[in-house]
């Protein structure tokens, strides 16, 4: 039962339950996996410190498997259908992938072994580490940031810490463009640092008079998404990196949309100091119902001893057969440690497998089909829907979710898609586009599914005009409705418990 | 191989449709002289071939699957039931996004709000977050939430140098810059000395109090008395727990922790060298506006239905951008489930009985190595699963013969603490049978008088 059971009078109706909670279907006595008797005298427990009551639900295997079943199928999902949620490169996930991070040499590796007993993990993330740096044009990097957030968060800190090094400790600023991801001020602010935003100019790009006005000796630097979050590569991405390293600034890459450039153009070569991979949208390892992630950080030659500790190294190189050996290494002026352990291991297998897959060619591959996706998506939806910047986009575009003589929005649009079978594309974000709605392809979408999709959203176009409660109220074919969002706000029901006759009912 | 499913004349037409000659045409706003550049990396393999070599780097490994592990420290190897892989391998939990469109992601909704409950039953607390990255960064945005909560008024934080080493290390490098005090945190401090040592450090500018249960040694302790000093002065406490303790000694929240988060890899996660695993994060109702991190909630749709949905959402960062108390975007997801389905399969009974086996072997483990002249227990206090062991000559050389003889042996504590040089810290779960502790325990008598 959850706290709002309890505290429901008599006139409340109590909602239909669609599907029990795994504590709705407890029941006293009942139990699932169990262990045998311990194979050795058993020692006194410490009375006093035990436990009275451990209230966990109790359950059958089969009980178990048949709710996960039956929830598992209120999901979208990649593997259903077609997910164009912009900023995500909600791309196909390998099935090799899944299988190889549970290869038992390297699921039941314990971290802290000695390391001439983990060479084989150890040679991938070194490998790994070598590849990420060649793919992106970095000098370093660092697999151990668990997540997009996390790899900001380490380049920050880096950034801040090459500054500290040199004396140079009146800088505070960071500055943020108002196209990027909403994580890069959050990540600065967590740190301390103060945040200037800087506007985008009539193309989409950085506006560099504001640009210029705001660089001073009191800038950390600049967190540049690019492609930016409107799905343009800035074109004047080399003048904006130079002004700033002009007044002793670095600059942060947010590597999120890295899927538009593999193979195209390296962000190190470009000039960026310090960037992060999201391993789960470039590289293919699975979002998992919102995580994990892995934000592997690159960095150029002057940051290579601000990473995190610790990095993986060769402590022998190898000879004729024998291959190098592996090791841990501490950066000389490192920022510290950013998590227990060496990263999502789980995950950076998952990334080494798909690029060994892919190769050079490969990988280029993938940047042309996402952008080509996305242009081809782009001109079929532009008549329909108003895109405010006339131009080739990277992997995504922003469309507005307006509709002349029409008031459905954004929202609408992306509700009513559910009855169309497609997951919404991203909505409400970039800020800078009313009603946007941020629509990412990705490259493993053929042309059939992508023209059934810009079908739907011209009919939906159409519908809005024609009939525009059947967008308010939509979506109709789905197993939920619209939610009362601000009941769950306004009730905070965050957990729910057994009965508190429970035990009576056993 | 590319998963890329475009067919060349499909492309052709999709080129033709956008107004271009050729795909190249696509990339004319990158700068011309970086364009296109050559990537040094392997040709593509196949299917079959990738599994080659993935299978060649895994057997580089040896892992607990072929020694005989006593090796902890933060992470455990304990028995998945294979029900909890089934369940994870389904396309539509793992290949779904962030339920960020509730009409459409029940299912990761309701399992989040299930493994929120779990958690709040198993810590004895009101409420849970949807997850962190693991248990270190979880103690680490205790500070930042400690912090928010005082409205940076308090600036001192007291550290037990008896939590893991590395989550210590990781909440420094969250902190720095911060104009925080962190206290306690000596390692050469005496360690045999409990929670009473700390209750001095805490003065009416301390925000937060962070204690480890087990501490990294292994020990129980009640905290209950450390937690009343504590909160007489206004300061929080959070307790890092071991969730299998948990089955078996009292909850935090029933000793008036403030916080509990903990790793729970310990519940059906594979080691998988380190991650990726499970931050969990508990607290009481008040301080929920204070806390980093997803949360789900119950509500209804508009059909009358029970559902959930993500909320508090004010707080995240997308929202409050550099005013956010976190920058933490993601959350564990499929990782959470794991732990969800590891809890309902094995319910009360099933869990109990894990923690029950960890501790009678431990202590089994113990008692014998005990006996070998040169080896001894360091503390006499309580503990679960773990203990440290005072060893004759260096770790290191221990551990170099033990592996000789396929056994993984313990942590050794002289990295982290100077006073315990030559101790190691030993776990032993349901996973080691009395037989393998008995080989332990010849092959350290043998290493006894060498």
């Amino acid at each position: 039962m959850s706290d709002q059971d309890r505290k429901r009078t008599p006139e409340m109706p109590a909602p239909k339950v669609v599907e029990p909670t795994i504590f709705d279907l407890s029941a006293p006595g009942r139990t699932g996996v169990t262990f045998p008797p311990p194979d050795v005298p058993t020692a006194p427990l410490p009375e006093a410190l035990l436990r009275a009551d451990l209230p966990l639900p109790e359950l059958a295997e089969v009980d178990v498997v048949r709710h996960y079943m039956r929830l598992s199928k209120f999901n979208y999902s990649i593997d259903g259908g077609f997910y164009p949620l912009g900023s995500c490169t909600m791309k196909y996930n390998p099935k090799i992938n899944e299988d190889m991070a549970r290869l038992p040499g390297f699921a039941h590796a314990h971290p802290l072994q000695p390391f001439e007993t983990v060479q084989g993990s150890l040679a991938l993330m070194y490998q790994l580490q070598e590849w990420l740096k060649e793919i992106a044009g970095f000098a370093a990097v660092t697999l151990q940031p668990a997540a997009g957030a996390h790899g900001e968060l380490t380049g920050v800190l880096i950034m801040r810490a090459y500054h500290g090094s040199r004396g140079d400790t009146k800088r505070v600023k960071m500055l943020i463009p108002d196209s990027a991801h909403g994580t890069n001020p959050a990540s600065s602010g967590v740190v301390g640092l103060e945040i200037l935003q800087i506007p985008s100019d009539e193309r989409g790009n950085v506006d560099l008079p504001a640009l210029k006005a705001a660089c001073d000796d009191t800038v950390v630097g600049l967190m540049l998404t690019n492609p930016n979050t409107l799905g343009l590569f800035d074109e004047n991405v080399e003048e904006v990196i130079k002004i700033v390293h002009d007044c002793g600034g670095l600059v942060y890459g947010d590597g999120a949309n890295l899927n538009a450039l593999l193979g195209i153009v390296r962000p190190g070569d470009l000039g960026i100091d310090v960037m992060h991979f999201n391993l789960h949208k470039t590289f293919a390892t699975p979002h998992g119902g919102g995580g994990p992630g892995s934000g592997p950080v690159g960095v150029a030659e002057h940051l290579v001893d601000f990473l995190p500790t610790p990095l993986i190294g060769v402590v022998e190189e190898g000879e004729g057969e024998m291959p190098p050996l592996f090791g841990y290494f501490t950066p000389a002026k490192t920022i510290g440690r950013l998590k227990a352990f060496h990263g999502h291991f789980g995950m950076l297998v998952r990334a080494y497998t798909y690029i060994a897959m892919h190769g050079p060619d490969g990988l280029r591959a993938i940047a042309e089909n996402a952008v080509l996706n996305a242009n081809y998506l782009q001109t079929l939806l532009r008549d329909t829907y108003h895109v405010p910047y006339e131009r080739i986009c990277m992997h995504e575009f922003v469309a507005e979710g307006r509709i002349e003589g029409s008031d459905v929005r954004a929202l609408d649009i992306a509700k009513r898609l559910m009855d169309y079978d497609f997951h919404p594309p991203t909505n409400y974000f970039p800020l800078i586009v009313h009603e946007a709605l941020m629509i990412e392809p990705t490259e493993t979408e053929n042309k059939g599914t992508l023209d059934a999709f810009a079908e739907a959203l011209i009919q939906i176009a159409a519908e809005a005009r024609d009939q525009p409660e059947l967008l308010h109220e939509a979506p109709h074919t789905t197993p939920f409705g619209r939610m009362d969002e601000v009941k769950a706000a306004r009730e905070l029901v965050l957990c729910c418990w057994l009965p508190e006759d429970y035990k009576e009912k056993g | 191989m590319t998963y890329i499913p475009i067919s060349p004349s499909e492309r052709e037409a999709m080129l033709k449709t956008i107004g271009v000659k050729k795909i190249e045409d696509l990339f004319d706003s990158i700068p011309s002289g970086h364009r296109f550049p050559q990537l040094d990396l392997p040709a593509a393999l196949t299917e079959i071939e990738a599994a080659g070599e993935l299978e060649e780097l895994a057997l580089g490994n040896e892992t607990v699957r072929e020694l005989i592990s006593f090796l902890g420290a933060g992470a455990y190897n304990h028995y998945t039931p294979s029900v909890v892989d089934h369940i994870l391998r389904r396309g539509e939990f793992y290949t779904a996004y962030t339920p960020y469109q509730p009409e459409v992601s029940q299912g990761t909704l309701q399992t989040i709000f299930e493994y929120q409950s779990l958690v709040a039953n198993l810590t004895g607390m009101e409420v849970s977050n949807a997850s962190h990255y693991d248990g270190a960064t979880a103690v680490a945005e205790t500070v930042n939430m400690a912090y928010a909560q005082f409205r940076g008024k308090r600036t001192k934080v007291v550290l037990s140098p008896t939590v893991h080493p590395q989550y210590r290390q990781t909440l420094r490098t969250y902190v720095q810059g911060m104009s925080l005090e962190l206290a306690g945190d000596d390692p050469n401090a005496d360690l045999d000395t409990g929670p009473e040592r700390l209750e001095a450090l805490i003065d009416e500018n301390t925000a937060l109090v962070i204690v480890q249960y087990p501490d990294f040694f292994g020990r129980i302790y009640d905290y209950t008395r450390l937690i009343e000093a504590a909160h007489a002065r206004g300061t929080l406490v959070c307790v890092a727990v071991n969730p299998t303790a948990l089955a078996l000694f009292r909850a935090p929240g029933q000793m008036g922790a403030d916080i509990v988060v903990g790793e729970g890899q310990p519940l059906g996660i594979p080691l998988s060298f380190g991650g990726p695993y499970l931050g969990f994060f508990a607290t009481r109702k008040q301080y929920i506006h204070k806390m980093a991190g997803r949360v789900v909630g119950e509500t209804v749709d508009s059909r009358g239905q029970r559902a959930y949905v993500l909320t508090l959402t004010a707080r995240e960062q997308h929202i409050k951008r550099e005013r956010a108390t976190s920058n933490i975007c993601t959350n564990q997801g499929l990782i959470a489930l794991a732990a969800a389905i590891y809890l309902s399969v094995l319910g009360q009974t099933g869990l109990r009985q894990v923690a029950e086996l960890c501790y009678h072997k431990a202590h089994y483990a113990a008692a014998e190595l005990s006996k070998i002249p040169g080896f001894g227990l360091c503390f006499a206090e309580p503990y679960f699963h773990e203990f440290a062991l005072c060893c004759p000559r260096p770790v290191e050389e221990i551990n170099a013969h033990l592996l000789e003889h396929s056994i993984l042996g313990g942590y050794d504590l002289g990295q982290d603490y100077p006073s315990l040089k030559d101790h190691m810290l030993i776990a032993v779960t349901e996973m080691n049978t009395k037989q393998e502790i008995d080989m332990l325990v010849e092959v350290l008598k043998e290493a006894s008088y060498e």
